[in-house]
């Protein structure tokens, strides 16, 4: 059966959301699609957003029945983030951080971190599979004749931030939900193609060629920017995304726990004890008394009420309050400091072994990661100007007037400081749909109805050998960065061959050093880096390579040139080719999010 | 015109708006109270409030379908706004402080429910005070006050009046036991 509608899909760290567009007909239709989901034990509603959790049942409960499986003994959506609270144990949260996280086994059942022993804990992988599946099963709800989206054009949106490895853990969640038909998306492009989508043929007048658009996405977990460039090829327009900031955990959600901090330390000051379900209740309120505050200049402060647990409301009630003046400062002045273009995010050095957790950004401030980026990418491009010379915004956190103006004014006084002019901004809507929206309609663009982003591959990949050079004791042999896959590769192409050889042995798995960089746009394949400066490179997860005895024996030294491609999903594939093969054209499949241990995984 | 049940669900609403409606209009109580006394006659009150249930699939609606709508209902602004908790409390001993409080939890919860469950807008969108002609008689209008002749009705808006027009309440899944709209709560440590 042919696809008949292009689905987007947000697959967000705190939410997510579905989007559909009929492929056939005339004009993008995009819509939004309703996700029916548990929000209380034996009620389902149906909600634009499906919270980003999974909550694991009891045996002493009911099974958490939902219209399509009577039975289910776990909870997607809201009803598992309500549970968050009460029973944290049992509940993942933030699995797609862990997803691009290479300090785990991203396929180990490792969710949720401390499950009591009843838990069967799930990968990162598997939960990101449960939150596509219940999408698919929502949708076969919500839209009885249109089938399963195992069926339909699925385009899935990553953060542009996400490796080779965390894209590929992505595309095998959606494999295992039975997308077959899947194409990854970066979110800031999403965003930008929703824009495109809600201007109509009107964003023309907005964008010209020469603009040069800073896409700053600041999710509930993540802060993602990129830059996407206008150009004239051929007497129109073209859309190139020219490049894409590294991974930052930092997002909304450390916003409302930094002020939830603020308000327990001030009712602690009182004398009064917050036991874990009042600074959880403190998390929420404080959300929402920080919206009242960014969506009221005139509000001076907003009252922080934790009821009581007990049947008895009144009595037992704690009350605090948010002032203007602790949003300002620890929002404004801590997550938006108006800094000099040359701050840069301070760097921690990570203190040894850490008990397991999320490599969080160690400096909340956004606008020094966001000076950070556009230094690192202040390269002039052909025509394009070498500044932002527009904005889009995007991400739950920027609804907020106040942020978006904070981040305006230390953007532009960046700009003046350099001699160009103030940035436009392009105005979104629906921040927190856009993405999903933005994929559907390229989903739309794929069948050449609309005008597509060009980019290609976000990072360019090194593969790391050792120096030639004898062994010291007590020094690691230097490491060179091998380019296997330049920056910009476009989809459905290859790298160019490198010339060098690696040695693998028949029979054993071969692990190489992987690094990464967002930076270095130049580097052709086989270009073998000696030194770079720090930041330059990021260490991933390493990759495997496992020669098949068939044929040879096992032990046997084989010489491999490795040689990169792009696929049409919009994955990296790295495959090691033999110098002498045995049979015409032998290669291999490198594995690029490595499983540790054998039989792990599921 | 026959009157047949109002559905539970619609008369919780109901009776929640027409309570405060009594409350505060002497003539609608003293005509309630008549129709009471009169055994009842629906005729002589307004129609119902057609209600939408728009993404619940469709199922046959009988008075077990609409009792549990009710509860449901409860349940709902309970979980979002205590509110059971709040209205079964004795309140009388406590400040106004105290009272100002909890009333922010409750109308910010369910002000949540009531916002993302249903959609409520006001029946006439002139401003409270400004002089407002009525054409004709209107089920949604109720006038008030030195009532004589025919229309047009020429008079002072003196409460907009809400209207819902929709409301999608949660899909009940599962046998849930519907009557208890909080369970107790134990906790271990």
């Amino acid at each position: 059966m042919s696809a008949r509608f292009a689905i987007g899909i947000d697959l967000g760290t705190t939410h997510s959301a579905l989007a559909c567009a009929p492929l056939e007909g005339e004009g993008a239709v995009v819509t939004v699609v309703g996700i029916e989901q548990l929000v209380a034990a034996g009620a389902t509603a149906t909600r634009e957003l499906l919270p980003s959790f999974v909550y694991f049942a009891h045996e002493s409960e009911a099974a958490l029945a939902l219209p399509w499986d009577d039975s289910r003994r776990f909870a997607v959506g809201e009803y598992a983030r309500s549970r968050g609270a009460e029973v944290p144990q049992r509940v993942i949260a933030s699995a797609k951080s862990w997803l691009s996280y290479g300090g785990v086994d991203r396929r180990l059942g490792s969710l949720p971190l401390n499950a009591p022993a009843d838990v069967e804990k799930i990968s990162p992988v598997e939960a990101s599979f449960r939150y596509l599946d219940h999408l698919n099963e929502a949708f076969r709800a919500a839209r009885p004749a249109d089938g399963d989206l195992a069926e339909q054009e699925v385009i899935l949106t990553v953060p542009a931030s996400f490796d080779a490895g965390a894209r590929d853990l992505t595309v095998e969640a959606a494999m295992a939900a039975g997308f077959e038909n899947v194409t990854l998306l970066e979110e800031p492009q999403a965003a930008l193609y929703a824009w495109i989508e809600s201007n109509g043929d009107g964003w023309r007048e907005h964008l010209r060629a020469g603009d040069r658009v800073l896409v700053v996405d600041i999710g509930g977990g993540t802060t993602d920017f990129s830059l996407i460039d206008a150009r004239e090829a051929d007497g129109s327009l073209e859309l190139h995304r020219v490049a894409v900031g590294d991974h930052i955990l930092l997002g909304g959600d450390n916003m409302d726990l930094a002020l939830a901090h603020v308000v327990a330390q001030e009712l602690t000051l009182q004398g009064k004890e917050l036991d874990r379900f009042q600074v959880s209740a403190l998390g929420h309120a404080c959300r929402s008394a920080k919206e009242k505050l960014l969506g009221n200049s005139e509000l001076d402060q907003v009252a922080v009420v934790l009821p009581s647990r007990g049947s008895q409301l009144l009595g037992g009630a704690l009350r605090g309050e948010l002032r203007r003046g602790q949003v300002e400062q620890y929002l404004l002045e801590g997550f938006f400091p108006q800094v000099a273009a040359s701050e840069r995010p301070k760097v921690r050095p990570r203190a040894g072994l850490t008990q397991a957790g999320l490599p969080y950004a160690s400096d909340p401030a956004i606008t020094k990661h966001l000076a950070a980026f556009l230094a690192a990418h202040s390269a002039k491009s052909g025509e394009s100007s070498a500044q932002p010379t527009a904005v889009l915004f995007n991400g739950g956190v920027l609804k907020s007037p106040l942020l978006r103006t904070r981040l305006l004014e230390t953007l532009n006084a960046w700009l003046a400081e350099a001699g160009a002019a103030p940035v436009r901004v392009l105005p979104g809507e629906d921040l927190d749909l856009a993405v999903a929206r933005g994929a559907a309609y390229y989903g739309l663009v794929r069948h050449g109805r609309g005008l597509r982003i060009r980019g290609g591959t976000a990072h360019a990949y090194y593969v790391g050998i050792e120096s030639p050079m004898p062994a010291l004791p007590g020094f690691e042999p230097p490491i060179l960065a091998l380019c296997v896959a330049p920056f910009g590769m476009e989809e459905g192409s290859h790298a160019a061959l490198p010339p060098q050889e690696l040695s693998v042995v028949v029979g054993e798995p071969v692990l190489f050093r992987f690094f990464s960089s967002t930076t270095r746009r130049n580097d052709p394949a086989g270009n073998v880096l000696e030194h770079w400066r720090p930041g330059e490179l990021a260490e991933l997860p390493p990759i495997e390579l496992t020669l098949p005895p068939a044929g040879r024996s096992v032990g046997e030294v084989v010489p491999v040139q490795l040689q990169a491609s792009v696929t049409a999903i919009g994955t990296l594939k790295l495959e090691a080719l033999a110098l002498t093969p045995l049979v015409p054209d032998e290669r291999w499949q490198v594995e690029l999010s490595v499983r540790h241990g054998a039989g792990a995984g599921g | 015109m026959t009157v047949s049940n109002m559905p539970l669900l619609q008369r919780l609403w109901f009776s929640w708006l027409f309570g405060l409606r009594v409350l505060f209009d002497g003539r609608l109580a003293s005509r309630a109270h008549a129709l009471l006394e009169a055994g009842g006659d629906a005729d002589a009150l307004p129609a119902p409030v057609a209600l939408e249930r728009s993404v619940v699939p469709a199922s046959p609606v009988g008075s077990e379908q609409t009792t549990n709508g009710g509860l449901q209902l409860l349940s709902l602004l309970q979980r979002e706004g205590r509110f059971v908790d709040f209205v079964q409390q004795d309140i009388t001993s406590f400040s106004d402080a105290d009272v100002g409080a909890a009333a922010r939890v409750v109308h910010e919860g369910c002000q949540r429910a009531l916002r993302s469950h249903a959609r409520v807008r006001s029946v006439r969108d002139e401003a409270e005070g400004a002089r407002v002609t009525l054409e004709r008689a209107a089920d949604d209008v109720k006038l008030v006050g030195n009532v004589a002749g025919a229309a047009p009705f020429r008079g002072v808006l003196r409460h907009r009046g809400w209207r819902v027009e929709a409301l999608k309440l949660p899909t009940v899944v599962g046998s849930p036991d519907l009557t208890v709209v909080a369970p107790a709560e134990l906790e271990l440590s």
